[in-house]
């Protein structure tokens, strides 16, 4: 350009950056109103707007589909059945079994069959009701336990082990043995799943998504279309809410959206309706769990067998990341000598089941949690001190898998919460009131959490992205991960910001595209920060070893006397405004622009022998409840929660914070109110917010304190930060597990009741009657 | 029909009656700050304000909202908040308490939170505290915060000052409409809205249209038009005609408007029952209550509706009134025939409730058992009437919802606790006979095992409670009148 822009804005008072509380990038907007989803954007005359035709029964075959009657309905344009696929039927992200469109086979209730593209949203949801489906019903797999006796899989089980195991038992002077059904978990994102594409020239395609995988969705609709990957470009500005439920599943909307937008040759926006959204996508997996363990008298674990059975529904999806995931973390914080973990990915006629933060982790985690209580309860100690006793420290620092722990946080976390939560007066305090209490009871836990950063497909660690620096010092972010309300663009801006030392605003992170950094990986595995941040930080210093070199050349001083700090450039003596320096480098001709690119280190495991060092680190917290418990009807209140939580040297502690807040209550829901339901005949009765219940604020307990645990992250990740995206959600296993300890009260905590979870009030209910019938009886019911 | 949208006289000319407010909101009138979350009324992304003349801005679901209901009355979105690009000190209060992480509920709570601020200010509050906070986003749902950001916004907003008058504090008046309310508000000629302002215009709508759908709150309804995506030919709102929406005694009787909303009726609870007042905490939220009425609630037939079972423990009538404008009364446990059946006929509707005096001041208990606090539906409800002296049960009342095809009394139960010495015998007799008197059976909301055991247990609790004067309460409910806010 000609001319540059003359004006340097004033300086800001205070330059944030990495570590300082910098408001979500969106705040302003999101209560304004005006931050823009998908469904916010202008409509058109030409836009059309689809509704999916689903099936009806849970297994079978289809004889007949006759889409005629809906083609005639007002306002319809057009109809898509498996055939009208061009390309690639199957969209299924890693092993194939999840047709875009159900072809003759029914896999589950509520399978997509076809889809409609009307002039309206309501005309084309009249119109799906206008089709003829007939089928031949098959018997269908819903039983996790049939299908894990007959060895009914999706994918190979994993299993983890090491040591005798059986000798520890028979050794062992003390065994328990127990089961724990797990249910799954809606995600209940704000925003359900929508895509809009418009065609683009040359028989390409511009896809607008609210997705955590924008790359993948290139790819799928690419296949769909038959065309190469680079006639599709795929955009997401933000997600209302991800949660792991749109890393593959939004895929059927943008598939079906691009074809109909292909064969129209108009923009369609493809939304799924609460009702349809919760019936044909794949949720939380549910898990049937056996566990035993081996322990001396103090109960310090000596052997431990866990067989974790999980409901993956009808097809593999990410199912075998997710079991794996749940088998190494069965261990959670505990060292067990001798261990065999078994995970079976069981296939059910159900909708395939997928992501959710934790990916499998918060289901195996649960498992031990519960078996730890009851090794507590058999030797008459306090719980917590069994937690402690059994924790990983120096000497028993190796994981089932073979990761050593490098880094001993927890023993020093636990103690801390312990005392700030004065949780051994209030164990005795609960003691005493319990034992005047016929009706009202308290129940009191504290449960540490481990959890492993990284992919476990090692090769998903990886990122890019491109930092442009523009001739008046404003600075243009773009990279892979994608912002569903986590506060990963201000994070990485606060990166940019810190590299260059100026203040955050100055820094604008725009939509994540898959022509501005290609083959990314999907915001997921909480490594959305640290991957993204690395590869955002590595394209800075590109620009800054250039921009060194011009100081360095320019006003005759070393390198190490070049600084970018407050705003401004220091060269020797010399110093300039930013902007004002980024002009000199421009008129000198330097880049000012790079692409980054980030891989973790240090990372490998080998499935087949069940071994390796498959995280780069691990993010620690825990977490302590209390509960009151009405023995009259199993409703009971949370009274009270205090949580420690790992991050590492905070990139952003307000961030970090509402991170696990909203990790917490969300798996406090998963383990207490949310109930997924299915009829016998394999139908998701729990269809909508009405039959489905995420806390509400009132669920919320009055005495909530959070904290972050000071200590900066042992490995070099980025400023020294820890991801906080998944671990929070298991802090919530303390809920479940005081609610158990007040159940367990009513036996004088001589045994462990069954408790299902979600621990509805039904089921503390019934967990309840158990104690209460082992107290009257001396023996298990 | 003719509304004020944010301060700005808005007419509507020919539209389908089925239209809700939240779809005319998103489309004709372009305003997507208000979301669409569940279309169920049930997650509150789309809460918008709401103000008949004269009344104080209440907080609805829009989307399950017909148009037609805003007819003549003002309606204020997100978008009347940010004049000049100043935030609201709501919006101010939420961004400095990091209350929005995925934003997209986000809309919802401010508005919710609005109508809030803007009646504490009405009442002269200085100070809110956490109970009338979760009171008033108690429709809300957010899946990212967890709340406690918001909250704490909620409880800080009233120290922010206002950086710019806004439209919610300073309401436009509204201009003299047409108001031939024979004529519907909202018409495609296939599909109308009326909003008759008497009785009188009922009736003679009713006459004309014995099968038309009587709209009050919506709320049930709304779910026809977003969930089944039916079209109605003529709907007939009872929103506006004043003698269905009073709260009144004559004598020793109460009377109480089938189409007064749940907020105007809470309100009063604080001394007329805390039993009912907890209850009514529990029924719905927020922005239901705002909306829905007694009339609807036995109207549509639901054997899991939360009033009928009091009604019955309170031995109430309800006035049924056709279409030739004859009225009579029944008494409620005859007005159930069936499974969502009802002797309220096409050209019928609900007029009044009545209770005695009598009724309401004998010694009750209300229990609510559901998997949620707050806006769920209850797995078993029991209401009990009873009088305890010297030790003896005297008439004893027992209806519970959620065990039957329909809301109903354990009469067998009623005759073996009528008259007896109250015992622990006494208290395991009857929970006995309750069971083998009840057969509830099992859905996503329990099993009915537990029904049967919590309709035991409600009663083993009523009866702990009468004998003990001990509350054997494990919820926190607020101890405020937080419904007066918006009455």
């Amino acid at each position: 350009m000609r001319k540059l822009i003359d004006s340097t804005a004033p300086a800001p008072a205070l330059f944030r950056s990495v570590g300082h509380s910098v408001k979500h990038e969106s705040a302003a907007r999101h209560v304004a109103g005006t931050a823009i989803y998908i469904d916010d954007m202008p409509l058109t005359a030409r836009h059309l707007h689809v509704a999916i035709g689903i099936t009806s029964i849970a297994a079978g075959r289809i004889k007949l589909l006759d889409v005629s009657a809906v083609r005639t309905m007002p306002g319809v344009v057009d109809v898509i059945v498996q055939a009208d696929i061009p390309g690639k039927i199957d969209i299924a992200p890693v092993f194939d079994g999840d047709p875009l469109l159900a072809g003759s086979t029914v896999l589950f209730h509520g399978q997509a069959l076809f889809a409609v593209a009307a002039t309206s949203f309501a005309a084309a949801q009249r119109a799906v009701a206008q089709v003829k489906v007939e089928y031949e019903p098959l018997p269908g797999q819903q039983s996790v336990a049939l299908a894990a006796e007959t060895q009914d899989f999706v994918v190979p089980p994993h299993i983890i082990s090491r040591g005798d195991v059986a000798a520890a038992f028979t050794s062992a002077p003390h065994t328990i043995s127990g089961h724990i059904e797990i249910h799954g978990q809606e995600h209940f994102y704000l925003e359900g799943q929508i895509s809009e594409a418009m065609p683009a020239e040359e028989g390409g395609v511009v896809v607008l998504s609210s997705s955590q995988h924008p790359a993948e969705l290139q790819k799928l609709i690419a296949e769909v279309l038959d065309v190469p990957m680079h006639k599709v470009v795929v955009e997401v500005r933000r997600m209302g809410g991800g949660f792991g439920g749109k890393e593959t599943q939004a895929a059927m909307p943008a598939c079906i959206a691009a074809l109909f937008a292909r064969r129209t040759d108009r923009p369609v926006r493809c939304r799924l309706p609460r009702k349809t959204d919760m019936l044909v996508t794949g949720k939380r997996h549910p898990f049937s769990s056996d566990y035993s363990a081996a322990f001396d008298a103090e109960g310090r674990i000596l052997g431990a067998e866990l067989v974790l059975a999980a409901d993956c529904g009808c097809s593999a999806d990410l199912s075998m990341g997710i079991v794996d995931r749940a088998v190494q973390h069965a261990d959670n914080a505990y060292y067990m000598p001798n261990v065999a973990i078994r995970g079976l990915p069981c296939r059910t006629n159900k909708v395939s089941n997928t992501a959710f933060r934790g990916f499998g982790a918060p289901q195996g985690m649960l498992t031990t949690e519960a078996m730890m209580d009851d090794i507590a309860r058999a030797v008459g100690r306090d719980p917590l001190d069994v937690r402690l006793l059994n924790l990983y420290g120096p000497g028993r620092a190796t994981t089932p898998y073979g990761q050593e722990i490098e880094h001993h946080v927890l023993p020093d976390l636990l103690a801390q919460l312990a005392a700030s939560a004065d949780y051994r007066k209030r164990r005795a305090a609960i003691a005493t009131s319990n034992a005047d209490s016929p009706v009202m009871r308290k129940g009191l836990a504290l449960t540490p959490v481990k959890f492993g950063i990284s992919f476990t497909t090692t090769h998903l660690n990886q990122a890019g992205a491109q930092v442009a620096i523009y001739t008046d010092g404003s600075i243009h972010l773009n990279h892979g991960g994608t912002e569903m309300g986590q506060g990963l663009f201000i994070k990485v801006a606060q990166v940019v910001a810190s590299a260059f030392g100026v203040d955050v605003s100055q820094v604008l992170v725009s939509a994540t595209r898959t022509d501005k950094v290609p083959n990314t990986s999907p915001t997921a595995a909480s490594a959305g920060s640290d991957l993204n941040g690395m590869a955002a930080l590595d394209a800075c210093n590109k620009i800054k070893a250039g921009l060194i070199d011009f100081a360095c050349s320019t006003y005759d001083c070393a390198a190490a006397d070049v600084h970018f700090t407050e705003g401004q450039v220091r060269a020797g003596s010399l110093t300039f405004a930013f902007a004002d320096f980024i002009k000199q480098a421009y008129l000198g001709r330097v880049p000012l622009f790079s692409s980054g690119f980030y891989r973790t280190p240090k990372i490998w495991y080998d499935r087949k022998r069940g071994e390796g060092r498959p995280f780069f680190y691990f993010a620690n917290g825990a977490a302590c409840a209390e509960v009151t418990v009405s023995a009259l009807t199993g409703e009971y209140r949370i009274d009270r929660v205090d949580i420690l939580h790992d991050v590492g040297t905070s990139l952003n502690p307000d961030i970090d914070i509402g991170q696990i807040e909203g990790g917490f209550v969300q798996g406090m829901g998963w383990l207490t109110t949310e109930e997924m339901s299915w009829n016998a005949d394999g139908v998701i009765t729990s269809n909508g917010p009405a039959n489905y219940k995420i806390p509400t604020s009132a669920d919320v307990p009055a005495a909530f304190n959070v904290a972050l645990f000071q200590r900066p992250n042992g490995e070099n990740s980025i400023h020294r930060s820890k991801a906080v995206g998944e671990p929070p959600l298991m802090l919530a296993n303390s809920v479940w597990c005081a609610l158990r300890d007040a159940c367990s009260s009513f036996a004088g905590y001589r045994m462990n009741p069954v408790l299902k979870a979600p621990a509805t009030p039904e089921q503390v209910y019934w967990a309840v009657q158990q104690a209460k019938a082992f107290a009257a009886s001396g023996k298990l019911q | 029909m003719d509304f004020i949208l944010n301060g700005k006289q808005q007419q509507v000319g020919i539209c389908d009656a089925n239209l809700t407010l939240l779809d005319y909101l998103r489309g004709d009138a372009a305003m997507k700050g208000t979301k669409e979350g569940c279309a169920s009324g049930d997650c509150g992304a789309c809460t918008v304000l709401l103000a008949a003349p004269g009344q104080p801005p209440r907080a609805i679901n829009a989307c399950i909202t017909p148009l037609g209901s805003a007819a003549n009355k003002q309606v204020w979105t997100v978008e009347a908040l940010t004049g000049d690009g100043a935030l609201h000190p709501v919006q101010q209060a939420l961004v400095d308490c990091n209350g929005s992480q995925c934003g997209f509920c986000t809309p919802g709570f401010v508005m919710a939170l609005t109508a809030l601020y803007a009646n504490s200010q009405r009442c002269g509050l200085q100070q809110l505290d956490r109970d009338s906070v979760t009171d008033a986003i108690s429709g809300n749902l957010c899946r990212c915060t967890g709340y406690r950001p918001i909250v704490e916004a909620g409880t800080k907003m009233l120290q922010i000052a206002p950086a710019a008058p806004t439209l919610v504090q300073k309401p436009a008046s509204l201009q003299p409409l047409s108001t031939n309310s024979m004529q519907p508000q909202l018409s495609d000629g296939e599909h109308s809205f009326f909003q008759p302002a008497t009785e009188a215009e009922l009736q003679q709508l009713l006459a004309l249209y014995p099968q038309a759908a009587l709209v009050a709150g919506a709320t049930d309804l709304g779910l026809e038009l977003t969930q089944r995506h039916r079209q109605f030919a003529q709907l007939i709102s009872v929103g506006a005609i004043p003698s269905m929406a009073r709260f009144e005694w004559q004598d020793d009787q109460l009377l109480i408007g089938a189409a007064l909303p749940y907020t105007d009726l809470e309100s009063r609870t604080h001394e007329l029952s805390i039993p009912l007042k907890r209850l009514l905490h529990r029924l719905g939220s927020r922005q239901i209550r705002n909306q829905g009425t007694i009339g609807g609630n036995i109207a549509n037939g639901s054997p899991i509706a939360d009033m009928p079972p009091v009604l019955l423990a309170w031995d109430a009538d309800i006035e049924i009134v056709d279409s030739s404008g004859k009225r009579t009364w029944h008494p409620l446990s005859s007005v159930y025939l069936g499974y969502r059946l009802t002797l309220v006929q096409a050209g019928q509707y609900i007029a009044r409730i009545r209770i005695s005096r009598a009724a309401l001041e004998r010694p009750h208990r209300f229990y609510k058992v559901s998997k949620r606090f707050e806006d769920d539906i209850s797995a078993v409800l029991g209401a009990f009437s009873l009088e305890l002296a010297g030790g003896r049960l005297g008439a004893v009342r027992l209806a519970f919802g959620g065990v039957a095809a329909t809301p109903v009394r354990a009469t067998a139960t009623e005759a073996l606790l009528t008259g007896s010495t109250l015992s622990d015998a006494l208290i395991a007799s009857a929970c006995d006979t309750l069971k083998n008197e009840l057969k509830p059976i099992s859905d996503v909301r329990a099993s009915s095992a537990y029904r049967s055991e919590m309709a035991a247990n409600t009663l083993r609790r009523a009866l702990l409670e009468l004998g003990s004067g001990l509350e054997l309460e494990v919820h926190h409910y607020p101890a405020g009148n937080e419904a007066a806010l918006y009455v």
